[in-house]
This record gives structure tokens, sequence and C-alpha cells, in this order.
């Protein structure tokens, strides 16, 4: 059991570098995510911790969970963003796409797969390399910019997180046992110096929470996310913003032992009103389609931080629950937006009409993935956002709850109204047969939105795991 | 081979001295040249202070990680940023955001605010890391320097070299302070370094290539 651990982060990479040698360039991506889906999934299934390496890679129940939701965001992305078949040997920059892309998934599974806090910074660190070229594929002028902005932006942010995971080290060199084992530093085994891991843990959880897009280190994110290609900015939203947030709860845990709650609590708090009312404000007169999804993004890791934030098995397990539930939307909404360029030439929301009569293959799988961030019962999100608003108002923090639920409702008129400014009016622009890059497969737009759907309802199988999952980072 | 303390606390003063030296050199000059020259010199202290500890503590670890270090930061990544000056482009930070003068204010201010930042790193460590403890705060107002140098610089590669700096500060605390981080993780952080520096280096000569010379004084293109 212990060798299915390497084999999301082997096959990552042997995939990664068949596909720049030019061979399998087009299904490289795919193949991957469902490796890392179905590793995932036998891992959730088995419910039993395993480890491998003398603990250097290591699997929990969250960690299987996270494994999962790589997988499955993945598989919508990569499948969904599938080029057309094209005839001839694929060229380098189609080659060195599909590469990076193998390179990222790898790296994502590896990052929540390993027990050593050492390991999870470089796996999260692989990711700004891999994803720097995807942002700035297209070579423009304007995703130069933004990969440039990215990867500085980026790299001071986790080198941060570097900074915290040293000070970890030194604390637990300093109570006698030198290691970066997650499992240990969070066991309360060791006398770790309180003063050292309050410095420690505030700066892991910053670094970390500029690679989440948290507020108000947010600013490269809807630059990067505007610029790369769909399934890139699908993959980034979904996955690279969810395996950061991971990382802060891994973090969390260790300061949940060693000086109790409060200190991360208020971090995450702050960040996630902050990240929802930044939100809300650029959303409401946002005028470019995919910047409008990038800030959907920083208001659900918003979610995420005041659900991480109220703590406590239900409000933890709703944080899980809602990052499946964006990441599959996120992703679907990603690559339509993708077709949507490809087939109206345009981002801009003003210059996109009628959609639902002119586009419908375009438009419907669009409002119902909107629908689906949006919080409509009956998606994940709804019942995600519901129990961390309950949980929150039960731990006693009753005005941050009022606040959330107000600046959601901002976020709700913004991206509703920008939605129906798309999808309906008249119905002048393009018609007729899509274009070939509009074109794409629906099956796996229409099988995320699905799970996203029925995810709610599954509380049955779904409930252990979800609690399973939260109990590993001791909620 | 074992050092003497007393020798081995001037060796860790001198290189830890060296680095901080070089950071204050780089707010104050502009040219871009030197500054290379200057992340050079930081890589040496760097790789001396890394040997020193693993002589101090008998660690052959650490010795092998002082030859990866000198290789990496005093060798490759000065190439790598020259090549990037050589590739065309201002030679020059002329469009930084400070002066001379206000650099230099805000670097005393930085580094007082390290030393008093750094009390809980060192009370903590007192004990157990020996000679090295009292040079922390030398590395936080190294990565406070970094920061600064990234945030006051306009052009591409001097961006480039605060990220740098900003790296070597804080593998002067994980030295100073752990003994360095263990090997498996110490080689990736290094390389990664690397990687983002070589990273940056391709992408300001293609945003030269897409939008001119004055690339970066022209990011505006995305804002909102």
């Amino acid at each position: 059991m212990g060798l299915l651990l390497a084999l999301p982060p082997a096959m990552g990479l042997l995939l990664g570098a068949l596909a720049a040698a030019g061979r399998l360039v087009r299904l490289a991506p795919v193949v991957t995510s469902v490796l890392v889906l179905g590793v995932g999934v036998t891992l959730v299934a088995q419910r039993d911790t395993v480890g491998l390496g003398g603990g250097l890679l290591r699997a929990d129940a969250l960690s299987a969970y996270m494994l999962a939701l790589v997988g499955a965001v993945g598989l919508t992305a990569t499948w969904g963003g599938l080029a057309p078949r094209e005839p001839g040997p694929a060229d380098a920059a189609r080659r060195r796409y599909a590469a990076l892309v193998c390179v990222f998934l790898a790296a994502m599974s590896l990052a929540v797969l390993t027990d050593n806090l050492g390991v999870l910074w470089i796996a999260v660190e692989a990711t700004t390399i891999a994803t720097a070229f995807l942002v700035g594929h297209h070579g423009t002028r304007r995703s130069l910019e933004a990969a440039w902005k990215y990867v500085v932006l980026g790299s001071v942010g986790v080198a941060i997180a570097l900074l915290g995971t040293v000070l970890l080290y030194a604390a637990a060199r300093a109570a006698g046992e030198p290691t970066l084992s997650w499992t240990v530093l969070a066991s309360g085994r060791l006398a770790l110096d309180p003063g050292l891991v309050k410095v420690a843990v505030g700066l892991a959880v910053l670094g970390f929470a500029t690679k989440a897009g948290l507020a108000p280190m947010h600013s490269w994110l809807p630059d990067a996310h505007s610029q790369a290609p769909a399934p890139v900015s699908g993959l980034m939203s979904g996955v690279l913003l969810a395996v950061a947030f991971y990382a802060i709860l891994r973090v969390q845990a260790v300061a949940d032992v060693v000086i109790g709650g409060s200190f991360v609590r208020g971090l995450l708090l702050s960040a996630g009103l902050l990240s929802l009312a930044v939100a809300g404000a650029l959303i409401l007169r946002q005028r470019d389609y995919k910047r409008l999804l990038a800030y959907s993004s920083i208001e659900h890791l918003g979610i995420l931080a005041v659900g991480a934030a109220i703590g406590g098995r239900v409000a933890v397990a709703a944080v899980l629950l809602h990052a499946l539930g964006h990441g599959l939307a996120k992703a679907t909404v990603f690559v339509v937006s993708g077709r949507i360029l490809a087939s109206e030439g345009t981002t801009t929301i003003a210059d996109v009409h009628g959609l639902l009569a002119r586009r419908p293959q375009l438009a419907v799988p669009f409002v119902a993935a909107i629908a689906a961030l949006l919080g409509f019962p009956p998606f994940a999100l709804f019942f995600s956002e519901v129990a961390i608003v309950v949980a929150g108002w039960q731990a006693g923090l009753g005005l941050a709850m009022g606040v959330v639920l107000v600046l959601l409702l901002v976020v709700f008129a913004g991206l509703a109204r920008a939605t129906a400014a798309m999808v309906l009016g008249p119905p002048d622009g393009p018609t007729g047969p899509l274009p070939a890059g509009a074109r794409g497969p629906m099956l796996p737009l229409a099988l995320a939105l699905t799970a996203t759907a029925v995810a709610g309802f599954l509380t049955i199988p779904l409930g252990d795991v979800l609690t399973a999952a939260a109990q590993a980072v001791g909620a | 081979m074992h050092l003497t303390t007393g020798a081995a606390t001037q060796l860790v003063a001198l290189s830890t001295g060296a680095l901080l030296v070089s950071a204050v050199l780089l707010v104050w000059r502009r040219s871009l040249r030197p500054a290379v020259r200057l992340i050079a010199a930081q890589g040496v202290a760097l790789a001396v202070l890394v040997a020193t500890l693993g002589l101090v503590e008998g660690a052959a670890e650490l010795v092998v990680v002082a030859v990866v270090v000198l290789a990496l930061k005093a060798v490759v990544v000065p190439l790598v940023l020259d090549r990037g000056i050589a590739a065309g482009g201002p030679d020059r930070e002329d469009q930084a955001r400070l002066n001379p003068t206000a650099g230099l204010v805000s670097v005393a201010l930085l580094t007082t605010l390290a030393y008093l930042v750094s009390k809980p790193i060192t009370t903590a460590l007192d004990a157990p890391a020996g000679p090295a403890a009292f040079a922390v705060p030398v590395g936080i107002a190294v990565v406070l320097i970094g920061f600064l140098l990234l945030i006051s610089r306009r052009r591409a590669l001097s961006q480039v070299i605060g990220f740098v700096v900003l790296d070597n500060g804080i593998a002067t605390i994980a030295f100073l302070t752990a003994g360095g981080v263990p090997l498996l993780v110490e080689l990736g952080t290094s390389f990664e370094l690397l990687l983002i520096v070589m990273i940056l280096a391709v992408l300001s000569g293609r945003m030269r290539t897409a939008a001119g010379p004055r690339a970066l004084d022209s990011m505006t293109e995305l804002r909102d």
C-alpha cells in the first residue's frame, strides 16, 4: 500500500518527461490526473494512514482527501481543456505546456502526500516554477507581465514561509529532536518554545497565505488567472490555492498544540474577512470576466480562511467540502470561459451579449457553474457555506458571520449581474457553428458539475470521510 | 579539524558582517555589474559561515552544503545574472523609488527593527546554538534589506538581485538557528532559488523582446 504513495509524484514526472520528449503530448496531463484521482480515491476508501520512506511520504485521511481533490479538479481542467487533435508532431510550445502541467500535478501530489514540512515547502515552490511559464504561455506582453508579478510575489511569499519552516525546525532542535516531521511537531511530544513557534507559525501562515491568494497578499492572483490559458487558470484556482490552504491547515495544527488556537484564528479571520471585502469591492466594478472569476477565487479562499478560523469538526469538514466544490465549479467555469474567449474574441463583459440564445452549448455550463459558485442549492457550496456560518455563530463569532453574509450578498450581486449581462440581452455577435478553439469535450464539465451538485447530499459516505480528514488536523 | 570557539566566533562575526555590509552597499550602489559582484561576495560569505558552523559542530554534512552554497550562490547565480545584463537592457538602476540617502536611512531603521524583532528567537535559542545565536539579527536585517530592494527597484534584474538578497538572509537565519535544515531540504531550496533566478532572467529577456528595454516601467497593463 505504501508504494502507492510514490505513484502520483513519480508518474507525474515520468509523463512530464515523456511529453517533453514528444510522446503522449496531448493525453499526458489527462493520464496524470486520472492516476492522481485513482490513487486518491483508493487511499480515501481504505481509510488507514499509510507511510513510505521513513515518514517522508504519509497519507492520513486529510492527505487522501486532498489527493482525490487534486485529481478530480485536475481531471476537469485537463480533460475539459483537451485541445483538438492536430496532425503531425506536436510543436515545442505544446510539448512544454503538457510537460509543465504534468510536473505541476506531480508537485501538488507530493505536497499533500508528504509528512515533512520542508518537502511540503519544496513542492509548493516547485509549482511556482512549473506555472511561471504556463502563465506566460501566450508570450504576449500582458501574459509576461502577469508571469513576472506572479513569480516575484509568489516566490517572496513562499520565501517567508521557508523562514517560518526553518524557525519551526530550530524550535524542534532546541527541544532536543531536530525534525520537520509534521506528525512529531503536532503530536505535542516535544517541548517547543512557544515564543519561537509563534513567530515561526506567523511567518509560515503569512507565506502560504500569499500563495493561497488571501488578501492583502492577493495582488498577483487576478493577473495570473486572467492571463494564463483557461485550463491553467482552472488548475491554479482549484488546485494550487487549495493546496496552499492545506499547508496553512497543517501549520495551524502545530500552532494549536503548542500555543493554542487564538493566534492563528485571529490571523485567518482577519485575512478571510479582508479577502471577502476586497473580492466584493472589485467584483462589483469588474469589466473583464476572467478577472471576475479570479476575484471569485479570492472570495472563496476568504470563506475557507473564515471556516478554518472558526475551527471545530463541523467547520473544518465544511471547509474541505467547500474546497472540493469550489475547485470543480471553478475549473469548469474557467474551461468554459476559455471557450467563450475563443468564440467571442474578447474578455470584456460588456462586449458579450445574448450567449444563451446564440451559444447555448457555452452559456448553459457557464450559468450552471456560476450558480454553483454563488452557492445555490443543490450545489455543495450551499451546504458548506451554511455549515460554516452556523458553526461560526455557535462559536460566538456572530458579528463576523454577519459581516460574511453581507459580503457574500455583495459578491452575489456583482457576479449575478455580470453573468446576466453576458448570457441575456440581444443576440448580437457571432452565430453559427463554433470555431475550433471553442469546441471541446462537454462530458468532464457535466461530470464535475454533477459531482458538485451531488457531493452535498452524500452525507453518509462523504460525511465520514470529511470528519476523518478534519480529525487529522486535530479538529 | 576543529576550530576553537574564539576563532569560530570571529569567523561567524566576520561572515555575517560581510553579508550585512554587502547588502547595505547594494542599497547604495546603482550599477548592476558591481551589484552582481556583491551578490557573489554574499555567496562566499554565506559559504564561509556554513563551513565554520560545520567545523564547529564536526558535521561533515554542513561542509558538503557549504560547497553547494559556494557553487550555486557565488558562481552560478552571479553568472546567470551577468548573462542577463549582457543580453541587453539598461545596466543601471535609474528608476529607483528611493534616493541613496533615503535608502541608507531606511537600512539603519530596518537593522534596528531586526534587533528588536529577533528577541524571541535569540532568547529561545541562546543555550544550544552557541556562538551563532547572537548573529541572528543580522540575518533578519538582510531579509528586510532584500524586501527594501525588491520594493524600491523597478528594473527587472535589480528586482532579481533583491530577491537573491532576501534568500541569502533566510539562508543565514537557517544556518545560524538550526545548523541548516536537513540536507535534502537544503539542496531542494538551493536549487529552487537557482531555478527562480533563471526563470526571472528568461522572463525579463522575453519582456524586453515583447515590450522594449523599458519593460518593467510599463508594467501597468494589468490593473483594476
